[in-house]
């Protein structure tokens, strides 16, 4: 069986983001990206699949700019087989990247689909269920356990409160969540072999996929700051405050 | 230890700073011009090349010029030329400008981001055929049965906080090399052992130190001057304290904002944080802030020996570049360009080195030899006595600038000496407390939400990497007859006192250090070593 993992470059976890100051988007010039934690938990399990000999391959794919080679290169670096850039430097939303996966599908035939069940940079959580809508697969979200039954999949899932196990038949796409597993650390020597490793390179167009954007981004701004609380004296001037200050009466 | 695996390089590089870079390109453009094998390799400890990287900066290009002369056709990130020289001596109301010193005259220089040209030169040295490694710290310098450098390891990688290995553990890698070059910048955790083990430093004065303290900006474009370089010196230093402050506008309404205080400084009340947000509150420095943005904060110590404090710079297997060495010109605050020129000399020599027939590794002497004869020398030795002269105070020691400078042209018949710092904190119970002014939020700010914008982390359970000789130490001196001067001095808040069951006691917040390695050099009693933590912890810059 064959495992395709999706990747996302993402702004590093360790960076504070900050508005554009046009409001335009977020800050990205300088700053420093890698691949989302999510994908990474989504790769280290890939690889224990493959440990535990169930799966012979595993393929991690990415969709976006140039520099997605380093985040697939990170991935070959902590097991996966071989990589797949998407290549586009247009914006790429959660739709677009999912009918890009579908089209890696029909090539590929991939037994399970891997991916983080959101990125931390917008906070989508869509893609997974998109690309399962599209492939008719079933799909198993916020995976914090998988197990193997056959051709079956037993998955617990995080879900408010607890967890829930489902099972799933193969094919199947599971997205996960935080506390699946903990990615290893990468090795110096596997970073050298990565290098080596194949890295195959297509358009959206060469896919025939269409990519064009569905939402629009109408501005991003940094949350309002908090102010500290006041105490007020008595009844009338809180009455006074709300409806002359903070105008909500 | 038979666990840890190994790799085998002609040289490998501690560093991925401007001279660790430059001693990695020059190298592998030698190898490539005469057609033979050579494997170089860079390891680096922060997350990537540029992470762990603070300067000021503004930049001479000429040890660029000649390591690679296309800079500009190759994308390098200079792209503020300086137009305008301003120096400034303050008082607590006025600002009164002077005669710009004939070595902070900056024509032709540019106003930079140090961490992006960084990036920018490791993507020419991987270019080149080097194999850069971020995120691995060299934890240990390994020696063969000669005693001779024959490498270094990085750090385990996983391990918990008592010293066990956790799920993940990972051991460390040997990297073994013909040749391995110390670049680790000013303080090196690695270059201070090699220091006892070869006795480099015998014969010269202690290295001493300043530390930099900077914040970057998005000003508002009215107030935004593109290549304006302003320094001050006076207040708020007292006139015996060593320090000043810079300020450098580039690129898009970016400006630059620092203060460099001597890290000989006696008050131990001291704090360089609160001098620097002390110091933007003044008339004259204020307004050019209100109203922008502050995007990031750190901190790194700086070495302020020059030149009569340079080690032996090397030893069997191996040598030292860079501010690692402490080639800095202390009065310009420049050591990019004697940094990467040390890198350029080293690559040499080591190539020359490493085409005898050798089976032992050998010691690099054309290095300094070459280094001699080289533009570095003569730049340093002009400067040597400018900062010695601080000793004596601000206004005798710009006096003496000026006679020793253009009277003498550098050429004094004498040479002023350095003490080291941590011998220079006086007792709290002789100095003044010092009461800074509280943050308004808007131009100035507490440590804590600085701190915040270094981006720094460590992977919390692991040993902490501020280790103490003796764990008694801080609350019976430091904090008994120093108020606790580490609370103070350290960038990052790190150091905290705090008193738990009616017992004073030092509490150290290691995720929260920014690598400046202060704590190193000015505890009193030399009881803090500074070693590496897991790769890829401290602090992440975005352009620094
Ligand atoms: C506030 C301030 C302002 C300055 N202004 C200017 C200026 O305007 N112009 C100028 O030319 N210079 C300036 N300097 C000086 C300049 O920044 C330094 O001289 C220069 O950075 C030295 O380069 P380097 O490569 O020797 O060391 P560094 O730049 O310090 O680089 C060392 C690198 O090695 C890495 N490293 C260290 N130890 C290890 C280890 N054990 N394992 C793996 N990696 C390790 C570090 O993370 C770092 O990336 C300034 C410095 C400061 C602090
Ligand atoms: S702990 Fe030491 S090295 Fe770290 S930030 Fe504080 S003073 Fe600097």
């Amino acid at each position: 069986m064959k495992i395709l993992v999706a990747v996302k470059r993402a702004i590093d976890y360790n960076v504070k983001a900050r508005p554009k100051s046009d409001g335009s988007g977020v800050e990205l010039a300088n700053v420093k990206m890698s691949m989302n934690p999510f994908d990474e938990i989504a790769v280290e399990e890939a690889i224990r699949i493959q440990e535990a000999g169930i799966a012979a391959e595993i393929v991690a794919v990415s969709v976006g700019p140039k520099q997605c080679q380093e985040t697939l290169r990170t991935a070959m670096a902590m097991g996966a087989d071989r990589g797949i850039l998407v290549e586009t430097d247009e914006e790429v939303q959660p739709l677009a990247v999912a009918k890009i996966l579908k089209a890696l599908v029909e090539k590929e035939a991939p037994g399970i689909i891997l991916l983080g069940k959101q990125a931390i940079d917008d906070d989508s959580n869509q893609t997974g269920q998109m690309l399962a809508a599209l492939l008719k697969w079933g799909q198993a979200t916020f995976a914090c356990g998988v197990e193997f039954a056959g051709e079956e999949l037993k998955v617990n899932r995080e879900v408010d409160g607890g967890t829930q196990s489902i099972s799933v038949k193969l094919p199947a796409i599971i997205t996960v969540d935080l506390r699946l597993n903990e990615p290893r650390y990468v090795k110096l020597p596997n970073i050298m072999k990565a290098k080596k490793k194949q890295l195959d390179i297509f358009s959206p167009a060469e896919l025939e996929v269409d990519i064009t954007p569905r939402l629009k981004l109408i501005k991003a701004e940094e949350p309002p700051v908090r102010v500290g609380g006041v105490t007020v004296a008595d009844v009338d001037e809180l009455v006074d405050k709300l409806r002359n200050e903070a105008k909500v009466i | 230890m038979p666990e840890r695996e190994s790799m085998d390089f002609d040289v490998v590089i501690v560093g991925g700073g401007p001279s660790g870079l430059a001693t990695a390109i020059r190298l592998r453009q030698i190898a490539i011009d005469r057609d033979v094998e050579l494997t170089v390799c860079v390891l680096e400890k922060g997350s990537e090349v540029g992470a762990h990287i603070l300067s000021g900066a503004v930049v001479e290009t000429r040890a660029l010029d000649e390591l690679l002369p296309n800079w500009e056709g190759l994308g390098a990130p200079l792209n503020t030329p300086v137009r305008k020289d301003r120096f400034v001596f303050l008082t607590e109301r006025r600002a009164i400008p002077f005669i710009t010193p004939p070595q902070m005259h900056n024509q032709g220089n540019y106003i930079v981001s140090l961490g992006n040209l960084c990036r920018w030169l490791c993507e020419q040295a991987e270019a080149l055929g080097v194999e850069v490694y971020a995120g691995f710290a060299a934890s240990e310098v390994l020696y063969d049965d000669m005693g001779a450098v024959r490498g270094v390891a990085t750090g385990d990688m996983g391990r918990k906080k008592d010293g066990s290995k956790g799920p993940n553990f990972e051991f460390g890698m040997e990297l073994h090399a013909t040749q391995t070059v110390f670049a680790e910048g000013c303080r090196g955790s690695l270059t201070k052992q090699l220091f006892e083990r070869y006795d480099l430093r015998s014969g010269v004065d202690p290295q001493v130190y300043g530390i930099g303290i900077k914040e970057l900006w998005e000003v508002d474009p009215a107030k935004h001057h593109p290549g304006l370089v302003t320094h001050t010196v006076g207040w708020p230093m007292d006139l015996k304290t060593y320090g000043g402050s810079f300020q450098y506008h580039f690129d898009e309404n970016l400006v630059s904002i620092g203060f460099v205080v001597g890290l000989d400084y006696s008050n131990p009340y001291l704090s360089p944080f609160e001098e620097l947000q002390r110091f933007k509150t003044h008339p004259a420095i204020r307004d050019t802030f209100v109203g922008g943005t502050r995007i990031s904060y750190g901190a790194r110590a700086i070495s302020a020996g020059g030149f009569q404090s340079i080690p032996k710079l090397t030893f069997p297997g191996g040598l030292i570049v860079g501010d690692a060495a402490g080639f800095l010109n202390v009065p310009k605050i420049k050591g990019t360009h004697t940094g990467m020129k040390s890198g350029i000399t080293a690559a040499e020599a080591i190539f020359g080195v490493l085409q005898g027939e050798i089976s032992n590794p050998v010691e690099a002497n054309e290095y300094p030899e070459r280094l001699k004869q080289s533009w570095v020398w003569e730049e340093l030795y002009r400067e040597r006595n400018i900062k010695p002269s601080f000793h004596w105070g601000l206004i005798p020691a710009m006096i003496y600038s000026g006679i020793d400078k253009i009277l003498l042209r550098g050429k004094a018949p004498w040479t002023l000496h350095h003490r080291p710092d941590h011998l220079c904190v006086r007792p709290a119970a002789n100095c003044k407390p010092i009461e800074y002014p509280k943050p308004d939020g808007l131009v100035t700010f507490d440590k804590l939400s600085s701190v915040f914008l270094s981006n720094t982390n460590h992977e919390e359970d692991q040993p902490c990497h501020l280790t103490l000789k003796d764990e008694a130490l801080p609350v019976a001196l430091n904090f008994k007859k120093y108020a606790g001067l580490e609370q103070q001095y350290c960038p990052a808040g790190v150091y905290e006192y705090v008193e738990a069951e009616g017992k004073m006691g030092l509490q150290i917040n290691a995720q929260n250090c920014v690598h400046c390695k202060t704590c190193d050099i000015k505890d009193p009693s030399q009881n803090i070593t500074w070693v590496t933590p897991e790769g890829s912890g401290g602090p992440n810059y975005p352009n620094m």
